[in-house]
């Protein structure tokens, strides 16, 4: 318990530190942007629960992410429910989603649960756009609540982000070192081989997929208040999809460092870009970086800095 | 009902390359519906400046597509299959390539609906009792019947064709007919892109398309792969047929926006009951 | 008279139209050296297979240690002590040798009583010759040593029934010898063993009985000297 205390107190430390920062008054561009960041280190590390330790790839994290908001903004709509409702909230619906779509298709190959992640972003789009009652295809217009506890709404949620950011890593970083993580490099190095030594694989699997897409739903759930006008084709982003695997891929799979490395460079990155380029140009430009890496380095930054050290 | 077996025609058309691919290969290319949307842009640019008819322009970009196809698997095998980690990394490859693909087109074409017009969509045959057949439904059809009909008859009698066969069942057997594994994935790859090239001409002679129609799609293709049964060519036209009906359906009676929910739910539905598919081995 | 330790009846499996295991029956004794042999395609490696549990079967029972244990998934079947070792070997690739070892140490030993013996990774590794290679990745091992790593990875396991399926093949006639020497003393420790195996010189020396398999179907059993003097046996390898 006396090992675990560290990890905590850094992050304790972290969270302050973003107490202070929303505190000091700097150009608030830089707290929209900081948000963004933050937001992105929650999936990365998120994604990378399920595709860097398991091994299995999710491609539809948009539909997670999006099902955290929208169930942020059904319970707005209906409940004025407080922030830590909707993040819980958010999460377990997104829990439920990855859960389901785990128990369906987890027990065939893995390629199957990509297609089937693949195919379920544009068919939960397309029933969001149906569901009046969330603002259906035009939108929905949110306000944020009044009085937040520090500082104005944007630096409060800018501080809320830094905490999901710490708690995602934390997340991370124990099922790393947990007997779980142990077991899911075992799957991911070879299913059939760990089952044969007595990992039950499809209980880690499913373990997996749901605290993945729990963590996606928590990212999301904020996103009503962030943007204040919520509409189905900017929750169900491309970004997200195609950010969620570059940012692990980017800063490497194996650990809970590289979707944080990889989340803060080229989140800042594109944050920095959004002024100068198209956003599609951006996508583009991610995109290339992605098929770069996954062909040239694909154990990333991390497996980078592990063959200079000459390990 | 017409409308869905003439549609089901169409999706075999474009299904076709999964079926090839991921189907007899077992390589996972999410980047095929990429392929065929590209298809029709270039048939879209074909028709706006030259006024060439889709089925020419789909058919004259075949050898083109044939070699980006090539070129497409010679990468995958260098960088993911030869080092045996097909599985993750190749994934996002053609997640990425899809990615890309889309977003390029997006750059270069913007977002507009695009769709052809030929001299004959608009007409249709008058079949009496108020049914018609409208040409623009037909035809693509028709061509999704032939060229599953040239692809099965391509696997089953030509030389390369049973290659590619063998290349999926048994490795040994296919050095014993002397060919080279690779070189045979190669052009089983490059056809499989090639049927993009008519498929995506096909399409937006169908309907408008716009760089993320590749998105609706994918759910549709490999729905009808793996409803086919991996490796069966016959079975991806059945399968085509069964969701292009099922969709018609679901369109006439609880509106058209829930016809990705009907790929998508055939394919979970597949996955969960018959994996191996209709005729999978 | 003690039950059989496993026993199996009437074992079918089909893949498609093709009938790989069509009824097979056999049993093993606990503490016995048992030998599986065929000719390639038999369905030796099949049968194996279903009886740890990677592959469903499409008729027949399974049972250990008088439970029936048909339809249980690999791991739980680990669990109770069945462990095999695979043709081609597969270590885990990011792991080192001890960590390889830990795997099984964790998940499939633990709270059970098994075969007396080594339980710590080290101990094992130091048994079976692989204690200096303790801290590299399984890329750095040769074929010998990937054998070994894992047998000793099964022996991590704390098996009752260890299956041995190829262990030997490819290896040299010392290795052959260092291998089975290893087998023997698992034996030694009350650890019942299925061998798999092509050297027939091995299958031989080491087994107390054995099964032979043809086509899917059981065609003879015995000792050693009456596999080698059964007609049947010989036609199967030999043809007509």
């Amino acid at each position: 318990m006396r090992r675990a205390g560290v990890p905590l107190l850094v992050g304790l430390v972290v969270v302050a530190a973003g107490i202070v920062l929303a505190m000091v008054r700097v150009n608030p561009y830089i707290y929209f942007a900081g948000c963004v960041v933050l937001q992105y280190v929650v999936i990365a590390t998120a994604w990378n629960i399920l595709g860097g330790y398991a091994g299995y790839v999710n491609f539809g994290t948009p539909a997670f992410f999006a099902m955290g908001a929208y169930t942020a903004v059904f319970l707005i709509q209906s409940m004025r429910a407080p922030l830590p409702v909707l993040l819980v909230a958010g999460g377990l619906v997104a829990a439920l989603l990855g859960l389901g779509i785990g128990y369906l298709t987890l027990r065939l190959r893995g390629v199957f649960f990509s297609i089937a992640t693949l195919a379920l972003s544009v068919v939960l789009q397309t029933m969001i756009m149906n569901w009046e009652y969330v603002g259906g295809s035009r939108g929905m217009s949110v306000l944020r609540p009044s009085g937040p506890p520090f500082g104005s709404y944007v630096t409060f949620l800018f501080t809320v982000m830094v905490g999901l950011a710490v708690i995602a890593v934390l997340v991370a970083r124990f099922i790393e070192r947990s007997w779980i993580g142990r077991g899911l490099a075992a799957l991911r190095d070879n299913e059939e081989a760990a089952e044969c030594m007595g990992v039950p694989t499809l209980r880690l699997k499913l373990f997996a997929t749901t605290v993945s897409g729990f963590l996606l739903g928590v990212a999301g759930a904020p996103f009503p208040y962030y943007v204040t006008f919520v509409e189905p084709n900017s929750a169900f982003a491309l970004d997200y999809a195609v950010n969620a695997l570059a940012m692990p891929m980017i800063g490497g799979t194996t650990s809970w460092v590289g979707p944080v490395i990889g989340a803060v460079l080229l989140g800042t990155a594109q944050q920095l870009a959004t002024v100068t380029i198209s956003s599609e140009m951006n996508l583009f430009i991610v995109g290339v970086v992605l098929v770069a890496f996954v062909v040239l380095a694909p154990e990333g930054i991390l497996g980078l800095v592990r063959r200079l050290r000459g390990r | 009902m017409v409308a869905g077996l003439l549609l089901g025609g169409f999706y075999a058309a474009v299904s076709l390359g999964v079926s090839l691919i991921f189907g007899l290969l077992d390589i996972a290319n999410i980047a095929q519906p990429a392929f065929v949307i590209l298809g029709s842009y270039a048939a879209y640019v074909m028709n706006s400046a030259f006024g060439f008819d889709p089925i020419l322009s789909g058919l004259l970009f075949t050898p083109v597509f044939f070699v980006l196809g090539a070129v497409v698997y010679r990468v995958y095998y260098e960088s993911f299959e030869r080092r045996g980690e097909e599985s993750l990394r190749g994934l996002v490859f053609f997640f990425g390539l899809l990615f890309i693909m889309e977003v390029s087109l997006s750059l270069a074409f913007g977002v507009d609906y695009r769709l052809l017009q030929t001299a004959y969509t608009s007409k249709s045959i008058d079949l009496g009792g108020g049914v018609g057949i409208a040409f623009r439904y037909l035809v693509p059809c028709v061509v999704g019947l032939a060229m599953t009909l040239a692809l099965y008859l391509f696997l089953g009698r030509t030389f390369y064709g049973r290659a590619i066969m063998a290349v999926s069942q048994d490795r040994l057997a296919l050095r014993l007919m002397g060919a080279d594994p690779v070189q045979i994935k190669t052009i089983a790859f490059g056809v499989g892109i090639a049927a993009a090239s008519l498929g995506g001409a096909l399409l937006i002679s169908i309907a408008p398309v716009i760089p993320s129609t590749d998105r609706d799609y994918i759910g549709r293709m490999f729905a009808i792969t793996v409803l086919g049964g991996m490796g069966s060519i016959g079975g991806t036209l059945v399968a085509a047929v069964i969701l292009g009906v099922s969709e018609s359906l679901m369109s006439t009676f609880f509106g058209p926006s829930w016809s990705l929910a009907v790929s998508f739910g055939l394919l979970l539905t597949v996955l969960a009951v018959r994996p191996a598919g209709l005729f999978g081995r | 008279m003690a039950p059989p330790l496993l026993e199996v009846q009437g074992l079918v499996k089909r893949f498609g139209g093709f009938t790989a295991l069509n009824g097979v029956t056999l049993s093993v004794k606990a503490g016995e050296r048992f030998g599986l042999i065929g000719p390639n395609g038999s369905g030796k490696t099949t049968l194996i297979n279903c009886v740890s549990g990677v592959l469903p079967v499409n008729g027949g029972t399974i049972r250990f240690d008088g439970r029936e244990i048909t339809a249980l998934p690999p791991h739980q079947r680990t669990r109770l002590g069945i462990v095999r070792t695979f043709q081609i070997p597969k270590p885990f690739t990011s792991m080192t040798v001890l960590e390889n070892l830990g795997i099984p140490l964790e998940y499939a030993g633990a709270g059970r009583a098994g075969a007396e013996g080594n339980t710590d990774a080290g101990e094992i590794l130091k048994t079976i010759g692989l204690d200096a290679k303790a801290h590299l990745r399984p890329a750095g091992l040769t074929q010998i040593e990937m054998r070994k790593l894992e047998l000793a990875r099964a022996m991590a396991a704390r098996p009752t029934l260890l299956i041995s399926d190829e262990a030997m093949a490819g290896l040299s006639s010392t290795e052959v010898d260092d291998i089975l020497t290893i087998l023997f003393r698992l034996n030694a420790q009350g650890i019942t063993i299925i061998m798999i195996e092509h050297i027939m010189r091995a299958v031989m020396r080491f087994s107390e009985r054995i099964v032979v398999l043809d086509a899917g179907e059981r065609i003879a059993e015995g000792t050693p000297a009456e596999i080698v003097r059964d007609p049947a046996v010989e036609k199967a390898y030999l043809g007509e």
